[in-house]
Formats: structure tokens, C-alpha cells, sequence
């Protein structure tokens, strides 16, 4: 046509600084979940563009990717405050609502469970830095992430690996997560510091709130803190002494009429009860055996370590093969502890409750069917 | 006469690490005040020290303490090298030196460092004991309250608006003294920001004393500016409107006292009776009648009206030199008063100032500088409003005159207000605007600014000249800019002609005028014109005021003012952009500013008729809160001409726009033409719908006046209505809205015509407007977000057209403002109020533009009127009040002869109330009265509790600061994290929804400067920025969190003068703010439990000291 002329020359232009702060930091959910996941500005963008927001608010992409590396920058510059959370509540650089800290408090010391699963036990040392690469190969998890998620489990470890008190409630104070969130960080914690093993083929069944189960049994009943909350590293690891004490229990293996007792005393409470009841007569000896065993093994921190693998190589196998259901197990593991409530000659009923108690919770949770 | 300032330093906390070796810092304090300088103990080892300092006393000048400011420096402590600074705060004390301000300063400040920016907090406390100033010639002007905003502050009542005041102060920039040559950075910078902050406070000093001259107590409409003029030096320079301002909760129990049967509160003029006895003298004779009950009467005026009037003008005439020169003297300072400016000081350079030019159809005056229209003589040839002066009644015509000649006895009448109280504003001429191009030169001795001074006093000349061509006395919505460029500096001016209310005028008798007009003015008033309709200073095409239906009104009104509340608005307005970008051929000196004065008119008028094409496109016929930006740069021209649109109820419907085309023509050429105009009408439809424009349909006939419909450009002589019976021309022809022809002869227009179809409408739910509120919205609700959003592009192509340029600067101000609604599209429905844009080129292929702005979200469903305080309601109040009028004597007219020029500007305004248009009479009384006690209430809780925290301060600090994260207490004493830091709201408005500010605290006005060497691990030019403005702005919320505040208001960011240099990673920014801090209360809160509510908002809004 003959009046349209374009008479705008080609120009390229670039924008060179484009920013826009708020009195009130203005963030993103959507976008902030996307930075902690460690994505890519562009990648960002591209998620965004998929997820509708454009044809929500008539926006083009440009706008979007101002908007995404805005809010990116935004993110970056918090990071500071937010692997010091006690800080982003009193700091003076961002203006933002309470309710929002907390969101993204929680967000950033959210973890993926299957990074947390690939790292659970393992020295949050700079070795499994290195091998990061591997684990987000694995596990489809950015490299950036799992870094974040790394350097967070060591940050909360190095904080409070030293603190006195309850440890659940040490990182609720000073990283301000919510409650199920710290017990978690507990759990991670509490197998960093023991180097309990959990990647070995036969626990891969198991998942991270199994074991973060565990880890709330053994915190609560086996560590210093169980009996005497003001001991330093009390939560952190096991209460040496009971440990020591958990060696004469053997008693109930090594005494030979004291077994048979006890199998008895169980067997009579049990008949009737149970469709695999004479799987469970047949093995009686090989479990408590198994099961006075790990307890008497745990003064040697490499016993320690395998202690779940113990568990299961020890009881839940033979169970499983047997076909015993959950409830047999419970059914089992109750009688098996009360009766030896009732052998005269048995001393250590204290000690035996402690241990008991824990091992038929984490049996109960690992039991799988 | 001295004052006692202390100040105390607390505690610190995240400080940075500053030893490698130990991961800790030995801190300690500097705390210097002029010449004096102590030191704190050095906290050995900890990031979290505990100084608690004893308190360090200053014995100081109230002078000093009105310049300097305070000064801490936290070093850290080296045994074997020289101690190294970690960062610095500098308080402002002035808030402390003003009794109804703050009381004290305490709280936690950033400690900020120009090279690191923000690194860790201080908690200091500050004190001032002032002794009683008896002093006559004083130098400091202590009491004097300061506000940024821009319209009388919601808890006062404007006694009385004295005026214009300005000052300028100029310096050598460190930046450029030899020194800055072996000095580092760090030094460099803060040489600046101190001398920035001490020429600040001597501005304000200075001006503070030019307001107790005039008789005020307060500046309201504080406009700070900085010209950094590079080689040439440093320029600070202020404006303001002098105003005598009374709290309103104190004064209103009296007011309202029902025995004193006609006492109007803004009578009650104390401190005028001290500071000008002769003003008052007069003044108060006219008024005697009504003060015979105040007791300030013992003077002996009670005496009977008309011997006492006659006595009063006498007075007046006589004295009419006094005021006179006294004001001369004020604007001036030191210099020879009253210098006629043509003959004015010879400015140095070869400066061309030229006058706005103005399209045919917006009200930009045009007109050349001349020496006769700078006179202070009224120009004749306005020979019928004589005769109308005597047909309105002599009286009527002799108080006009009085008005006017009042304003005109000043050296400049004008105000920077851009919202008044109502009935202040009688009416509206359109914009003035005046440019000047000067070649700068180096300031040889800073005590003598008069070059500078000179400078504005011409472009002031003219404006005020250009606001006479429009009949008008008066200048509101006053405003004043710079841009430089290297050695070239373009001054701005503009403004809006106005005729105004005398009420709240000091000078002579002036106040008694008001009880003859507008009881209440109507609505539609402003709009009328003040102008002569024979002697029209430009083509305007006039008709009946649609609401009224018996003044003229202009077809388009162009203002810089806020949409006066009174105004009857018909939809909803939009925020209208005029840009235009125009190459330049570099050049120097000389040459570089002739070639800038010349493209400068092209601009001017392109940029009008932008504005006004938009308009109609929009379906709107005014403008408000009009802002024209030009900048300046080596190779290019950038223009910006922000407005909010409206359409107005009394103005006419705006007609179409028309294209035409070439003369020869073909077919296609002709479809092309009608497609385009198919375009622009539907665009049109669309958006009346859209900003619900719907007026009712204004038929010619309704007035049963005896016009022929004719659709003929007929003219037609009519008679006027009862009040003159001048001669009046009447165009039929635009009453009938013809369209407003756009003519397509050039690529040129086409451009034009695509521009104007491509600016995209706000999406849905959003609103924007650059005044305080869109006009039309009622229903705000309390939630809103203030942010600054940036933006520099390169234009890689250096070989670029007008058009070219043009369409970038469209599409960089079009994305910007999309990017803009994208952030806040989670509070929709919302509006953009205030959008403040600020362009620049600070190279030479960069455009900068910064936007400051405030989202507030709408309520959908709740229509209640917020925006309407009881400020106004007490306003009424007083203007009812003074209802009942005094029945003047007619015999005095002939004392006085009456002005032909201002008799004649007076005309429309005489006949201006009608009787229907009085306010209802009712009992507004008894409701402030409550409100104001209320008030004062919690004025009073707010303090006691403030002073319990201080006492409690030191004991809380011990357990504020964070335990080390080795500390191995089992539980740390940290507070609560939502209760830490004090929220502060920020506004660029006067005021916030839903909400009553019951304290202004002080002025904040602070200027930073932030440099980097590490640009790239900095985050870029786009991270560095961001963390800049961050920190100015969790600054400027520490020092209102500090003063008691939890808002700033009337907030902007002034200046953001950025420079990178990425080759040496390099970046260096300054950035200017101010704004007023306030404690506001929820309305609701007030409402609801009054007492008790109220007090434990205090206490959150004292929470932010303590903790």
C-alpha cells in the first residue's frame, strides 16, 4: 500500500540496566520456586510461558523476562539473609511482611526427598560436594539445587552440632522453620553426624520419612538428651552409657533357659493368634538372637552405622520371607518385649524397655509389605 | 543562641567482618557534630557490639544545628595500621529542633559506606535541648516547619498562604576540586554527600527565615533541587509556598465555641501579630467586626466599621510600599531589592530565552519576553472592564482590586501547591511555562549565587508575565527544572494561571473579600475563564459552562494543578504521555546552545499537540498534574510531557479527530485515509466506554437562550448574563463538536497518527494517573505498594532518524509501563497514582528513565468516599461559617480608584456564587470537635509512650542483638521476627487510604552516593542499581522508624544520576529523596475503641525505636 511506510529504522537496542524495587520486595511464588530449583533465567521464562501467565496478564515475553530476571536478582541478593533466617527478620534492606519471611524461610530449606535420600548418612563434608554432579545426574535435580540443599544441610548442622539443648527445637530457633520441617533437619542432622548407612541396595526401599521417623525414635530415647536435656551434644549422638549397658542384655541369648523361656512365654501368648505362628516358633531363637545382637554390637560405631541394615538383614528379611503381615510383626514385637518383662531372672528391664521400644517403632515403619 | 544536642550510641549489630584472621570486628564509634568529635570504647572482637555509650554532649549554635548534620562514623579498631572505616550515618537533626515535630531520634540505622553500601546497623539515640530564641536578628530559623507536600498537610488548616519563597546556594562540587586527585573514592564521596547535606540544611535555614520574615510558620510544597553543573560547581536550590498553619486539633474546640456568634477560625492570626504588626494592622481593621470577640483586640480596633475600614485603606495605601519592599528584600537576601529585571544584573553568558510556544489549541501562553509585559503595570486596552467593574457594583470591583493588586504587589505570585483548600482556587487560565538555554560558567565566589539567581529570576519574570497575558494574578502547581548537559543547562519553569480567593491572603484587608464571593463556589467555577474574551491571549473557542450554564469555559483546559477536589469529574481519567525524541548535532559552547534553543519551540509544540491528539483520542477534554520534561543531550532532544486525563462535566465534548488528506488524491489513498479515521473513531468509542465517559447530552437549547442552530461558523453578539453586559463572542460552530482535523500531508503525520493508535491501554483492573488519585475512584483500600523501577537503553546504532528515536522512546516508555502493570497484576483491581516519570540522557547513546509510583488496590465492592478528609470537612466548616456577609457601605468605591485590568479579569468571578451553590449549614461542629480531642489524645499517649520506651531503651538493647550463631545458650533472646522491624509505608502521595496522619515528625531529605569498582560481582549495572535503591530506601525507613514515624509521604526520588564505566568495571549512582515522615492511625482503629486502639498503635509504631 501505498502510505505504509515503515519509516522506523532497524534499531537494535539493548536494554543495559533495568531494574524495579519496591518499598514492599514484591516476590513471586511461582518465579521463587523456579530460582530454588535452580533453574536458568531463560529456562525460567520459558516454564512461565507454559504455565500461562501471559495470556493471564497480556504480557509479552520480554516483560516476563524483566520480570524473571528481576525477581531472580531479588532472590540472590536475600540469599544472603536467608542462610542466616534470624537475620532477614531484623535486616533493614528488604521490607518484608512476616508471613512472607516465613514462606521463603521454608521454601529455601525445603529439600527434593530424592536428593535428601541420595545424601542421608553421608559426611556433609567437601568430598560429597564434589560428587553432587553425580547425584543431580541421578536424580534429575540441577547441580545449583542440590548445592543449595547440601550447603543448607551442613549449614544447619554446623550451627547446631554444638548447641546445647533439644535439637529439634535449635533449629526451629535459629532457622525459624516450622516444626515438621525442623524434625526433619533433625533426622538429617542426627545421620550426618552418626553416618548411619542408608544407600545400600537392601535399604533402598526404604524412604527419607522412614528413616527421618527413625531418627525421631533414636533421638528421643537413645541419645543423652532422652534422659538429661542440659549435656551438651545430647541430641546429636547416642547416649554412650546406655549403649554400654545395651551389652548385657545378651543375657537373653547366651542363657539358654532363659531363651527358652522367653520363646515360650511368647509362643503361649501368641498361638492362635497369628496364621504364621509356626514360622514364628521355627525362628524365634534366629530373631532374638538377631535382634540381642545389634543391641549388644552398638558400643562399636561401625555396628552403628549398619544399624539399619542390621535390622533388616536381621529381622525384616526373615519376616518378609516368611510372609508375616505387619500386624504379626506388631503382635510379635510386643509379646516378644513384655515376656521378657516376666523372666524372674532377667535384671535389665530398664535398659531393655529403652531399647525396645525404638526397635519396634523403626521395625514397625521399615516393615514394608 | 546555643542549643544542647546529645546523642548516645547503643549497640550495633551485623556488622561485617573486618578481621580475616578472627572472623570479627573491634568496633567502635566516632561521633562528630561540627568541629567536635568523640569516640566510643572499642568493642573488642564481636559483630554484635554493646557500647551503650555515655551520652555525648554538643554545645552548639542553633544555626549549626540547622545545617549540620550528625555525623557517626564505626571504624574498626587496628592496633598496628590505621583504623579502618566501616560506614557511616548521618541524621538530620532538623526534626528534633521543631516542638511539634519529633522529640527524639532513636533507633536502628543502617550503617552505609558509598563503596560497600549497607553493612550493618547502629542503634543510636539522639536528644536536642534547645534554649528559648529571643534573638531579633537571628541567623537560624529553628520552628520553621517544612513539608514536601504538595497541598496543605492533612492535620493543619492553613491560616494564611503568604507565598512564594526561594533560595539557591551554590558551591564548588568536591568531585572537581583539585584534591579529588589524590584522594580516594570513598573520601570523595563523602565530601559530597556532606557537603550536600550542609548546603541542604543552610537552604532551609535560609528559607525558614525568609517564611518568620513574612509572618508564616511553615513551607509547604517543598521543592529541593541539585544541579550538579560538573566543572562549574554545585547548585542547591529551593522553592516552597510560605504558609501560617494551625494544627487543627487545637484550634478547633475554640473555633467551634458557639458563643463567639461569628468568629471565624481563620482570623485567628497569632503569629502574624508579632512578625508583621503593620500587616496586621490593616488586616485586622477590615476584619474588626468579626474579631470583636477575640481577645486579641485589645488593641482598640473595635471601633465602628466604616471609619475603621476607611481608616484601613488608608493604611493600606500608605503602607502598600512596605509589604513591598519587605518582600523585596526577603526574595533577594543581600542583594539590592527590587532591581527591575530588565535592567538586571548582566548575565555572562549569550542566553537566548525564549517563551513557551504553544499550539494553536492548548493554553501554553506564547508570547516573546518584552519589557512592557514584565512591567508590574496592568496592561491597558481592556477598556470594558471598567465599565463592568461599575455595572457589578463598585464594591465588588474595588475588593477585586484589591486582590489583585495584593498579588500583584508581589515580587512573585506564586505557589507551589498543586491542591488547595477548597474555594482557594477561584479560576484556572491554563499552563505557563517558560525555557531558558545558558552556557554555564564557573561559579567564582559561592556567597554571591547571582548569576544564578538572576537566571530564574528572568524565566520567573516571564512566567509571571505570560500568567497576566492569561488575566490571571496568580500562579499555583509552580514548579522549576534543570537539565544539563556538559556546559549547556536548560532552566524550566511552568505553572498554571489562576485567579484565586483572597481568603487566604495576609496582605491587607483581604480577607474580609471572601464573604462576598463563593460561600461556597461552585463546582464548575475553576473552569471559567479568566481571561478577556475580547482580548483572547490565544485562539480559544469559548462556550457555556455545561454545568452552570452561565460562564464561558475554554473547550481543552491544560493544568499542572491536582484535579481540585471540588471538580465534577464525568468517568474515570488515564494517565496521558506526550514523548518525542529529537537528534541534535553535536556541537560546543556557543554554538551547542543556540542549536538546542531552536529545535526547543519544535519540541514544545509537538509535544502539546501529542498531548492534545491523545486526549481526544481518549474522549477527555482536560488535563491535569501536566509535567513537560526536556532533556538534554549530545546528540539528541528528549521530550516528556506526562498528564493524568479527565473529562471535565462542565467543559464541552471534545469532537473527533478528523483526518484529511493530501489535496491530490487517489483511490487508494483516499481508503487508506478512511480506513485510518475508521480506526481512530472506533478507538474513541472504545475508549469512552472504557474510562465510563458518558455526559449527558448537552443540548444547545436547554438554556432557552437565543441561539440559532446553525452549523455555520456564525457569530453571534450576545449580552452576558445579569452581571456585566459585555459583548461576547460565542463560536456555534465548536459547541456542535467539530472534529479536530488531523491533516496526513507527510510521512511526518502518518507517524503521528500510527503512534498515537499503538499506546496501549492500561490492561483491565488497572488504572494509572500522575496526579494524587484518579479522579472518579472513591474506593480505596489500605493495602499499597510504592517501588521505583529503572530502566537505561543503548541505542547501538548511532546513524538514527527522528522517527527512528521516536519510536524507541515510545516503545521504552510503553514497555516500562507494561512491565509495570505485569509486577502489580496481583493487586488487581488497582491504580497507579502518581506516576512520576523522570527521563535523562546520561550519555551519549543512553536513555534513562525512572518511574516512582504507588499501586494502591481498589476496594470492587465498597464505594464509601476515603478520599475526602476531615481536613476538608473543617475547611467547609469555616466557609460556612462566614456565610453571613457584611453589608459594606457603598460610598467607599469612590475611595478607590478601580483598576481597570483587574475590575475587567474580576468580571466572571463577581457573579460566581449562586445561591443554590451555599453549603448546607450543617453541624459539622460538634463531630471535629470530638475527632480533634480524640486526636489530641492520642497525641498526648503517643508521647508518654515514647518516653517510657527511651527510659527502657538501654535495658531492652542488652538482649536485642543476635547471639553469635557459636553462642551455646540454649535459647537465644532473640524477638519475635515479625515484631522486629517497624513497617514503614511509603507514599508519593499527600496522604494514605483509609488512614489519618495525626503527626507530621519532619522533612526528610537525603542524598546518597554509591560507587563500585567490582561492577560484574556486584550483579551488573542492573544489580548494583537495585541494591542502591534498596538501601536508600531501607534508609529513609530507618530514619522515619527512628523519628516515631510508620510512613513517609509525599515521598520522591528527585535525582538518580547514573554513570558506569564497564570497560574499568566501574559504576557510580546519586540519588536525591524527600518526603515528609508521619504516624499515621487506621481510620477503622479510630473509629472503633478510640482510646485504646490508638494506644497500642502507638506503641507498634514505637516499637520500631526500641527494637
Amino acid at each position: 500500500m501505498l502510505l505504509v511506510v515503515n519509516t522506523a529504522a532497524v534499531v537494535k537496542m539493548s536494554v543495559e540496566l533495568d531494574v524495579f524495587v519496591g518499598n514492599t520486595t514484591i516476590m513471586d511464588k511461582e518465579v521463587y520456586q523456579l530460582w530454588l530449583n535452580g533453574y536458568t533465567v531463560s529456562d525460567a521464562v520459558k516454564v512461565r510461558m507454559e504455565g500461562g501467565v501471559m495470556e493471564e496478564c497480556e504480557a509479552s515475553a520480554d516483560v516476563l523476562l524483566s520480570d524473571t530476571m528481576d525477581q531472580f536478582r531479588t532472590f540472590q541478593m536475600c540469599e544472603r539473609l536467608l542462610q542466616n533466617p534470624a537475620k532477614l527478620a531484623n535486616q533493614l534492606l528488604f521490607q518484608i511482611p512476616p508471613d512472607r519471611q516465613a514462606m521463603l524461610i521454608e521454601r529455601y530449606y525445603a529439600f527434593d526427598d530424592a536428593f535428601v535420600r541420595e545424601v542421608l548418612g553421608k559426611k556433609l563434608s567437601k568430598g560429597t560436594k564434589k560428587d553432587l554432579d553425580d547425584v543431580s545426574a541421578k536424580t534429575g535435580i540441577t547441580l545449583k539445587s542440590c548445592r543449595r540443599q547440601f550447603d543448607n544441610f551442613k549449614r544447619v548442622f554446623k550451627v547446631v552440632e554444638e548447641l546445647k539443648g533439644p535439637l529439634v527445637e535449635n533449629i526451629k530457633q535459629h532457622f525459624l522453620l516450622p516444626d515438621p520441617l525442623a524434625r526433619d533437619y533433625a533426622a538429617i542432622v542426627f545421620f550426618a553426624n552418626n553416618r548411619f548407612e542408608t544407600g545400600k541396595k537392601k535399604l533402598q526401599y526404604l524412604t527419607f520419612h522412614d528413616f527421618a521417623f527413625c531418627a525421631g525414635q533414636l533421638i528421643n530415647n537413645w541419645t543423652v538428651g532422652a534422659v538429661d536435656n542440659m549435656v551438651e551434644d545430647m541430641d546429636v549422638d547416642l547416649d554412650k552409657e546406655f549403649l554400654q549397658d545395651l551389652k548385657d542384655l545378651k543375657i537373653l541369648i547366651a542363657d539358654k533357659d532363659l531363651l527358652d523361656q522367653h520363646k515360650s512365654l511368647v509362643c503361649v501368648a501368641l498361638r492362635g493368634k497369628t496364621k504364621v505362628f509356626n514360622e514364628m516358633e521355627a525362628n524365634f531363637k534366629n530373631l532374638s538372637r538377631g535382634l540381642v545382637n545389634i543391641a549388644a554390637k552398638l558400643t562399636n560405631p561401625k555396628d552403628v552405622r549398619d544399624f539399619f541394615i542390621d535390622l533388616i538383614e536381621k529381622f525384616i528379611e526373615p519376616c518378609r520371607s516368611d510372609r508375616w503381615t505387619a500386624t504379626d510383626v506388631n503382635l510379635y514385637l510386643t509379646h516378644y518385649t513384655n515376656s521378657a518383662h516376666i523372666l524372674d531372672s532377667f535384671k535389665h528391664q530398664t535398659v531393655w524397655t529403652r531399647y525396645m521400644g525404638v526397635i519396634k517403632s523403626c521395625i514397625l515403619r521399615m516393615y514394608h509389605e | 543562641m546555643p542549643g544542647k544536642l546529645k546523642a548516645k550510641i547503643v549497640a550495633g549489630r551485623h556488622l561485617p567482618v573486618m578481621d580475616r584472621a578472627s572472623d570479627l570486628t573491634d568496633a567502635f564509634v566516632e561521633v562528630k557534630f561540627g568541629n567536635t568529635t568523640f569516640k566510643t570504647d572499642v568493642c573488642p572482637k564481636s559483630l554484635n557490639p554493646q557500647w551503650n555509650s555515655e551520652w555525648f554532649k554538643f554545645e552548639v549554635d542553633d544555626e549549626d544545628l540547622q545545617d549540620e548534620p550528625l555525623q557517626i562514623t564505626v571504624l574498626d579498631h587496628d592496633t598496628y595500621s590505621a583504623n579502618d572505616a566501616i560506614g557511616k550515618v548521618y541524621i538530620d537533626i532538623d526534626p528534633l529542633l521543631c516542638s511539634e515535630a519529633a522529640t527524639v531520634i532513636s533507633g536502628w540505622f543502617p550503617i552505609y559506606d558509598t563503596i560497600h553500601g549497607i553493612r550493618g546497623e547502629i542503634n543510636v539515640l539522639v536528644k536536642v535541648d534547645l534554649f528559648n530564641d529571643l534573638n531579633r536578628f537571628r541567623q537560624s530559623s529553628c520552628g520553621v516547619k517544612f513539608f514536601c507536600t504538595m497541598s496543605i498537610p492533612r492535620c493543619f488548616r492553613a491560616m494564611v498562604i503568604h507565598g512564594f519563597v526561594e533560595e539557591l546556594v551554590v558551591n564548588e562540587d568536591p568531585e572537581y576540586q583539585w584534591i579529588d586527585r589524590i584522594r580516594t573514592p570513598r573520601a570523595s564521596n563523602e565530601a559530597r554527600q556532606r557537603l550536600i547535606s550542609l548546603m541542604s540544611g543552610e537552604l532551609q535555614r535560609k528559607i525558614g527565615l525568609k517564611v518568620l520574615e513574612m509572618g508564616g510558620n511553615a513551607v509547604v510544597g517543598y521543592l529541593q533541587c541539585f544541579d550538579l553543573e560538573g566543572e562549574s560547581g554545585l547548585v542547591v536550590r529551593a522553592i516552597g509556598t510560605a504558609c501560617t498553619l494551625d494544627k487543627i486539633s487545637s484550634t478547633c474546640p475554640a473555633a467551634v465555641v458557639p458563643n463567639l456568634s461569628n468568629s471565624s477560625p481563620s482570623k485567628d492570626m497569632k503569629d502574624s501579630l508579632q512578625a508583621v504588626p503593620s500587616t496586621l494592622g490593616c488586616r485586622s481593621t477590615h476584619s474588626s467586626p468579626v474579631h470583636s470577640a477575640s481577645s486579641r483586640l485589645s488593641q482598640g480596633f473595635s471601633v465602628s466599621v466604616p471609619t475603621l475600614l476607611f481608616a484601613g485603606m488608608k493604611n493600606r495605601q500608605r503602607s502598600s510600599e512596605g509589604p513591598r519592599a519587605r518582600q523585596c528584600r526577603a526574595v533577594f537576601g543581600e542583594e539590592a531589592p527590587g532591581v527591575p529585571l530588565s535592567s538586571g544584573p548582566p548575565t555572562p553568558l549569550r542566553a537566548q530565552t525564549f517563551s513557551s510556544f504553544s499550539p494553536s489549541k492548548s493554553y501554553s501562553r506564547q508570547s516573546s519576553s518584552s519589557d512592557t509585559e514584565l512591567s508590574l503595570t496592568p496592561k491597558t486596552g481592556m477598556g470594558s472592564g471598567g465599565s463592568a467593574g461599575k455595572e457589578a457594583g463598585p464594591l465588588k470591583a474595588l475588593l477585586r482590586q484589591q486582590t489583585q493588586s495584593a498579588l500583584e504587589q508581589r515580587e512573585f505570585p506564586f505557589f507551589t501547591l498543586t491542591g488547595f483548600p477548597v474555594g482557594f482556587l477561584l479560576h484556572v487560565g491554563g499552563v505557563v511555562s517558560a525555557r531558558s538555554v545558558k552556557l554555564l560558567d564557573r561559579i567564582h565566589n559561592p556567597d554571591e549565587p547571582e548569576t544564578r539567581d538572576a537566571w530564574w529570576e528572568e524565566i520567573r519574570q516571564e512566567i509571571k508575565s505570560h500568567a497576566k497575558a492569561l488575566g490571571c494574578h496568580a500562579v499555583v502547581g509552580y514548579s522549576e527544572s534543570t537539565s544539563i548537559c556538559e556546559e549547556v543547562c536548560i532552566l524550566s519553569a511552568s505553572g498554571t494561571a489562576a485567579i484565586l480567593s483572597s481568603r487566604f491572603m495576609q496582605d491587607g484587608a483581604l480577607d474580609t473579600e471572601h464573604r462576598f464571593e463563593d460561600t461556597a463556589p461552585p463546582a464548575c467555577g475553576f473552569c471559567h475563564i479568566p481571561y478577556d474574551e475580547l482580548n483572547m491571549p490565544f485562539p480559544a473557542q469559548l462556550t457555556y459552562c455545561h454545568c452552570c450554564r452561565r460562564h464561558k469555559v475554554p473547550d481543552v483546559l491544560f493544568t499542572t494543578i491536582d484535579v481540585p477536589t471540588e471538580a465534577s469529574i464525568t468517568g474515570k481519567g488515564c494517565l496521558i504521555q506526550a514523548r518525542l525524541c529529537r537528534t541534535k548535532k553535536k556541537a560546543q559552547g556557543e554554538g551547542n546552545a543556540t542549536a538546542i534553543s531552536n529545535l526547543l519551540p519544535f519540541l514544545e509544540y509537538e509535544l502539546h499537540t501529542q498531548l492534545l491528539n491523545k486526549l481526544k483520542l481518549r474522549g477527555m477534554n482536560a488535563l491535569f498534574g501536566l509535567r513537560v520534561q526536556i532533556s538534554v543531550g549530545d546528540t539528541m532532544l528528549l521530550g516528556l510531557a506526562s498528564a493524568t486525563g479527565v473529562y471535565l462535566t462542565a467543559l464541552p465534548s471534545p469532537g473527533g479527530i478528523q483526518i484529511a488528506g493530501k489535496t491530490p488524491s487517489d483511490l487508494t489513498y483516499e481508503q487508506h485515509v478512511s480506513n485510518m479515521q475508521k480506526k481512530i473513531n472506533d478507538t474513541i468509542a472504545k475508549n469512552k466506554e472504557l474510562y465510563e465517559i458518558s455526559p449527558p447530552e448537552w443540548v444547545e437549547e436547554v438554556i432557552g437562550s437565543p441561539i440559532p442552530e446553525s452549523r455555520q461558523r456564525s457569530r453571534i453578539f450576545r449580552s452576558h448574563s445579569e452581571s456585566s453586559d459585555e459583548v461576547l463572542e460565542l463560536d456555534l460552530s465548536h459547541g456542535k463538536k467539530d472534529a479536530f482535523v488531523l491533516e496526513i500531508d507527510d510521512t511526518d503525520a502518518i507517524e503521528d497518527i500510527h503512534s498515537l493508535l499503538t499506546d496501549a491501554p492500561t490492561p483491565p483492573g488497572f488504572y494509572s494517573c500522575n496526579t494524587e488519585i484518579m479522579p472518579g475512584i472513591y474506593n480505596w483500600t489500605s493495602s499499597l505498594q510504592m517501588f521505583t523501577s529503572v530502566r537505561v537503553f543503548r541505542l547501538s546504532n548511532a546513524n538514527l532518524t527522528n522517527q527512528g528515536l521516536n519510536k524507541i522512546f515510545n516503545d521504552l516508555c510503553e514497555n516500562l509501563l507494561k512491565s509495570l502493570y505485569f509486577k502489580l497484576r496481583s493487586m488487581v483491581p488497582c491504580c497507579l497514582c502518581h506516576v512520576n516519570f523522570i527521563v535523562a540522557v546520561p550519555e551519549d547513546e543512553l536513555i534513562q528513565v525512572a518511574v516512582t509510583a504507588v499501586a494502591m488496590s481498589l476496594d470492587k465492592d465498597q464505594t464509601q468516599e476515603n478520599g475526602r478528609q476531615s481536613g476538608d470537612k473543617t475547611l467547609m466548616k469555616a466557609i460556612t461559617e462566614n456565610e453571613e456577609q457584611l453589608q459594606f457601605p457603598l460610598e467607599l468605591s469612590a475611595e478607590c480608584p478601580s483598576n481597570p485590568l483587574s475590575s475587567a479579569k474580576g468580571l466572571s468571578e463577581v457573579s460566581g456564587p449562586l445561591p443554590s451553590a451555599r453549603a448546607p449549614s450543617v453541624d459539622h461542629s460538634s463531630f471535629t470537635d470530638r475527632c480533634s480531642s480524640w486526636i489530641e489524645q492520642i497525641r498526648l499517649k503517643a508521647h508518654t509512650i515514647r518516653r517510657g520506651s527511651i527510659k527502657t531503651t538501654s535495658s531492652l538493647e542488652k538482649s536485642s542483638p543476635l547471639p553469635d550463631s557459636r553462642s551455646r545458650s540454649l535459647r537465644s533472646n532473640r524477638s519475635c521476627p515479625s515484631s522486629s522491624v517497624a513497617v514503614v509505608k511509603m507514599t508519593p502521595l499527600s496522604f494514605l487510604p483509609g488512614t489519618k496522619i495525626i503527626k507530621y515528625l519532619g522533612i526528610i531529605n537525603m542524598f546518597f552516593i554509591r560507587e563500585t569498582t567490582s561492577l560484574r560481582e556486584e550483579g551488573g549495572v542492573s544489580g548494583f542499581l537495585h541494591s542502591f535503591i534498596a538501601e536508600v530506601f531501607a534508609m529513609v525507613r530507618a530514619h522515619v522508624a527512628a523519628l516515631g514515624g510508620n510512613a513517609v509521604v509525599s515521598y520522591s526520588m528527585k535525582e538518580c544520576v547514573f554513570m558506569e564505566n564497564p570497560n574499568k568495571n566501574q559504576a557510580q549512582c546519586l540519588i536525591n529523596v524527600s518526603g515528609d515522615a508521619v504516624i499515621f492511625i487506621r481510620e477503622s482503629e479510630l473509629e472503633a475503641t478510640p482510646s485504646q486502639t490508638q494506644s497500642g498503635n502507638v506503641q507498634t509504631s514505637s516499637n520500631g525505636e526500641g527494637t
